[in-house]
């Protein structure tokens, strides 16, 4: 990886991410995070911060279609690698049918879990299109939410499924 | 709830749902303004210590620090949400009352260079004897936290209404229970920011804050400034339950900051800090006694708490006198005594919680009656009934209660939960249990003492009148006002929902209004915005008529169409009727506000409780104990609650699951945990543990049918009071399963495993 020091030998990384489909080079001490990079670099504030210390799962995104806590991870770790992004979820105004299903299911009230949750929802639709009330669970046991009762979130997940 | 409306009573999709969805919400912490400064607050290692010095010039001399403020730089004026406790500065002044108290502040122009700069900032502190139980500190001899404060009591009260001595004289049953509540955060997922830039005189504060309203009136206060001088909005909020009430010292520390150094600046909490800051539920001791008939008639009943404060005051007032005020709605009975000191102590201040003040209580309470049934050989849910409060009543401590289904809940909660088939005959390590609760809906008055309204809406129909914008200081924290308001404003006027905007919660663009705490906007900004929406109705029909060639009160308006009601064939839309207004008389607007009427009686504190409408509620649920670990596992969770007419059906049931959701939390794991130096050791969402996908039971929310007179369209609360009944029922259903009562907030595993243990010794000793 391309390095720059500074004058007080501090190394900054040329680092090359795409996100949402689009490729992205920056210039990030070693320091930062995943999710800093998104937030602060790319403006992606979808991606939210709870904890910062990998508890709540606010800040998940999907690393080449795999849910991670962004928090978690340091953006030069990211390199070369295929990030999502709450942001790349919706194409052109319209959400995809898990996020139409957690509109209809009224399972968004504060919201502020509601990015990670899509994204570790999405990602366990993936690879189990077919999931039972317990998969749908353990999938999103990671993301915490302090005002649902996980109760429609689980409902909009199951029904986005039978959709499919 | 027979009657047919067009847009209230439908499960509409939220209105802020897609950009929810979509990542576009921006909370606080997303925002970003040019030039803008990372500011964060120093705080006290010691629970206790006399400030001697601060040292800030090293800190100073490092590159890219913009500003560093103590209590020199910072007016000293004192402030607090209880004008009856002010007690509280920016900063520190003399001394520090708990490890987390705010000693200074600084602004740079990133996170690593501030986080550096506060490590550099130089206090001297002489450490004094610190006091962390409130029993403790209520000794003679005890560290004196507040002068003001004679043996660290912040507020006593004693209220007693009939002879409770003389009930308990004619009683054919007395008991006395004792039980701990414990320390639990309300942990929404997003921490408290704020931000904060001036032009001129003025200043702006973006705050993630539950009432605009409140927090623009103290920085006025603090900063001796014009309220019309001071801005607060919000943006999307992320969860608040209570710790977003009272002002944080963020916000203080975010204007002083950006007024020395010019720039906005935003300060943040991490996690850790909004377990010292976020003014989390009191932990309450708690003795009860109630005199009983044989037929468990209550005759009387005596609640002696101690209540543990933290430090400073903020809503601790309030939260005391909710802890013992509101059991007199919950069941009729004519002599109580209602003993509270709330004692100051050296660890973080305590405020309101979802339920505020009211969820161990109603746990102590409803254990405790359990208890009593058990003795008296009566059915938990029979005895309730014997003594639920009926509607159009007053309560011995002045409370009118006008509607109130809590006989219906307890009776639906019962079938739909299969109680009698259960009850008794669930096999070993199974129990079923059940809980009441309720709350106000909305507080009869305002946290200081004023004349203002409690609420104003104002609708502008935009000029072509294919949408309305609805104007509230309501706050959208994640419960659904944005929602329910626009639905209300939509069927007040006879338009659709799906052509409301909002604007709210913003001192200068929106209209005023207390805010989201007291579960208190559906009915009291519901109450503005169906005036608002009257108001225009009332235009539309009136220029309507005129062109109809028709007299107005021949016309009727839904959906967005104006038609004749003898004849509804012939119609207008609403869009070129108010079109033509607009054209002939300028902008159609529409205001509304309201007041509530006078409540509460003539007896000190008479006022905290009072409210125009009482929800309640009835929860059972089941628990599964493995009798070799002491884990519980919640099978199922039963609700029927009556909270009048309902505006977003979906909305309120998601009401229900969340804070029984919450109560499940602390009633089974949720407990921060302090050292003896009264440094926090858990604050952290991994070791405070809150329940997960996997911990949640399937829920059944139900309803009890009721219209309050008090309120618009006959709406109560749903938010609080649903998680007032979920300690007491989970509790019972332990006892049930185990056949032993544990007496401490948390119900843990470990407390569950000794008690088990501890009954099987007993049982070996006696066979």
């Amino acid at each position: 990886m391309q390095a720059i020091e500074d004058k007080n030998g501090v190394k900054r990384f040329v680092i090359t991410l795409n996100v949402n489909g689009d490729s992205y080079t920056k210039v990030v001490k070693a320091n930062m995070t995943l999710a800093n990079f998104l937030r602060d670099e790319l403006d992606l504030t979808g991606t939210k911060k709870g904890c910062e210390l990998g508890d709540c799962g606010a800040c998940t995104v999907l690393l080449d279609g795999k849910p991670i806590d962004s928090c978690m991870m340091l953006a030069v770790y990211a390199d070369g690698r295929k990030i999502t992004t709450i942001e790349g979820v919706a194409q052109n105004e319209k959400m995809d049918k898990l996020q139409e299903s957690f509109a209809e299911n009224a399972a968004v009230q504060c919201g502020y879990c509601t990015p990670g949750m899509v994204l570790s929802a999405k990602a366990l639709l993936t690879s189990n299109p077919h999931p039972t009330e317990l998969d749908v669970r353990e999938a999103i046991a990671g993301n915490l939410c302090r005002c649902t009762g996980y109760v429609n979130i689980v409902k909009a997940v199951l029904a986005a499924a039978d959709e499919a | 709830m027979s009657e047919n409306y067009a847009v209230i009573g439908k499960s509409v999709p939220r209105i802020d749902a897609f950009d929810k969805l979509t990542g576009r919400a921006k909370y606080t912490g997303d925002l970003k303004f040019p030039n803008m400064l990372v500011g964060k607050l120093l705080t006290s290692p010691y629970a206790h210590a006399r400030i001697l010095s601060i040292d800030t010039s090293e800190a100073e001399k490092l590159p890219g620090v913009k500003a560093i403020i103590t209590h020199k730089d910072v007016p000293s004026m004192k402030y607090g949400l209880s004008p009856a406790r002010w007690d509280e500065t920016i900063f520190c002044i003399d001394k520090v009352r708990f490890y987390g108290d705010k000693v200074a502040a600084v602004a740079a122009i990133d996170e690593e260079t501030v986080q550096k700069a506060l490590k550099l900032i130089k206090v001297d502190y002489e450490v004094l004897p610190a006091v962390f139980d409130p029993f403790e500190a209520m000794k003679e001899g005890a560290p004196q936290i507040f002068e003001e404060y004679p043996r660290n009591i912040n507020t006593e009260i004693h209220h007693h209404f009939g002879d409770v001595e003389k009930a308990f004289k004619e009683a054919y049953y007395v008991r006395t229970d004792r039980f701990e509540g414990q320390r639990t955060y309300q942990c929404p997922i997003e921490p408290h920011a704020s931000i904060a830039f001036w032009s001129g005189k003025r200043v702006t504060v973006y705050s993630a804050i539950q009432s605009v309203h409140y927090l623009q009136h103290y920085l006025a206060r603090v900063f001796d400034m014009k309220e019309g001088d001071v801005r607060v909005l919000k943006t999307h909020i992320g969860g608040g339950f209570g710790g977003k009430l009272d002002p944080s010292g963020l916000d203080f520390a975010a204007v002083a900051l950006s007024q020395k150094t010019g720039r906005p600046v935003k300060m943040f909490f991490d996690r850790e800090d909004m377990f010292f800051n976020g003014r989390g539920r009191h932990p309450i001791t708690m003795e009860v006694t109630s005199g009983v008939t044989k037929e468990g008639k209550l005759l009387g009943v005596h609640c002696n708490f101690v209540m543990e404060g933290g430090a400073y005051t903020g809503l601790g007032v309030a939260s005391a006198y909710y802890a013992g005020s509101l059991l007199t709605v919950l069941y009729d009975f004519e002599n109580y005594k209602f003993d509270m000191l709330r004692a100051v102590t050296n660890l973080p201040p305590n405020g309101a919680q979802r339920g505020h003040g009211q969820p161990q209580p109603r746990y102590a309470f409803e254990s405790h009656l359990d208890n009593i049934a058990k003795e008296l050989g009566i059915d938990p849910i029979e005895i309730r009934l014997i003594n639920a409060r009926r509607p159009g009543t007053v309560t011995l401590n002045g409370y009118n209660v006008d509607s109130y289904g809590l006989v219906e809940a307890l009776e639906k909660a019962r079938d739909i939960s299969g109680w009698q088939e259960k009850k008794g005959k669930l096999p070993s390590g199974r129990g079923i249990g059940v809980g009441n609760g309720g709350f106000v809906s909305g507080a009869g008055y305002a946290i200081y003492r004023t004349d203002l309204p409690h609420s104003v809406a104002v609708i502008k129909v935009t000029d072509d009148g294919t949408s309305a914008i609805l104007y509230v200081g309501a706050v959208e924290i994640g419960q659904g006002s944005d929602t329910v308001l626009c639905q209300m404003a939509a069927e007040a006027m006879g338009y659709r929902y799906e052509d409301m905007k909002i604007v709210a919660a913003d001192t200068d663009l929106a209209a005023h209004d207390f805010g989201a705490y007291a579960s208190r906007q559906t009915l009291m900004s519901g109450w503005a915005v169906k005036r608002a929406g009257g108001e225009v109705k009332k235009f539309i029909l009136e220029t309507a008529a005129d062109l109809m060639k028709v007299n107005p009160e021949e016309l009727d308006c839904r959906d967005g169409i104006v038609f004749v009601k003898a004849n509804p064939e012939v119609t207008k839309t609403f869009a070129e009727v108010a079109r033509t207004y607009f054209v002939n008389g300028g902008q159609l607007i529409g205001r509304g506000f309201y007041k509530p009427p006078k409540l509460g009686g003539p007896h000190k504190g008479s006022a905290v409780g009072t409210s125009p409408a009482y929800s309640c509620a009835t929860q059972v649920s089941e628990v599964e104990i493995d009798e070799e670990t002491g884990e519980v596992k919640v099978l199922g969770a039963w609700d029927v609650h009556d909270c009048g007419m309902v505006i977003n059906p979906a909305l309120l049931h998601g009401q229900v699951h969340g804070a029984f959701y919450m109560g499940m939390g602390e009633t089974i794991w949720e407990e921060v945990l302090f050292d003896k130096n009264g440094k926090l050791l858990n604050g952290n969402l991994a070791e405070y543990r809150l329940p997960t996908a996997l911990d949640m039971p399937p829920v059944t929310s139900e309803l009890v049918d009721t219209v309050d007179p008090n309120a618009p369209w006959g709406v109560k609360e749903v938010g609080e009071g649903a998680t007032t009944p979920t300690l007491g029922c989970i509790s019972n259903a332990i006892f049930d399963a185990i056949g032993v009562q544990i007496k401490s907030l948390p119900i843990s595993y470990e407390k569950i495993w000794h008690a088990l243990k501890e009954k099987k010794e007993k049982e070996k000793s006696e066979s």
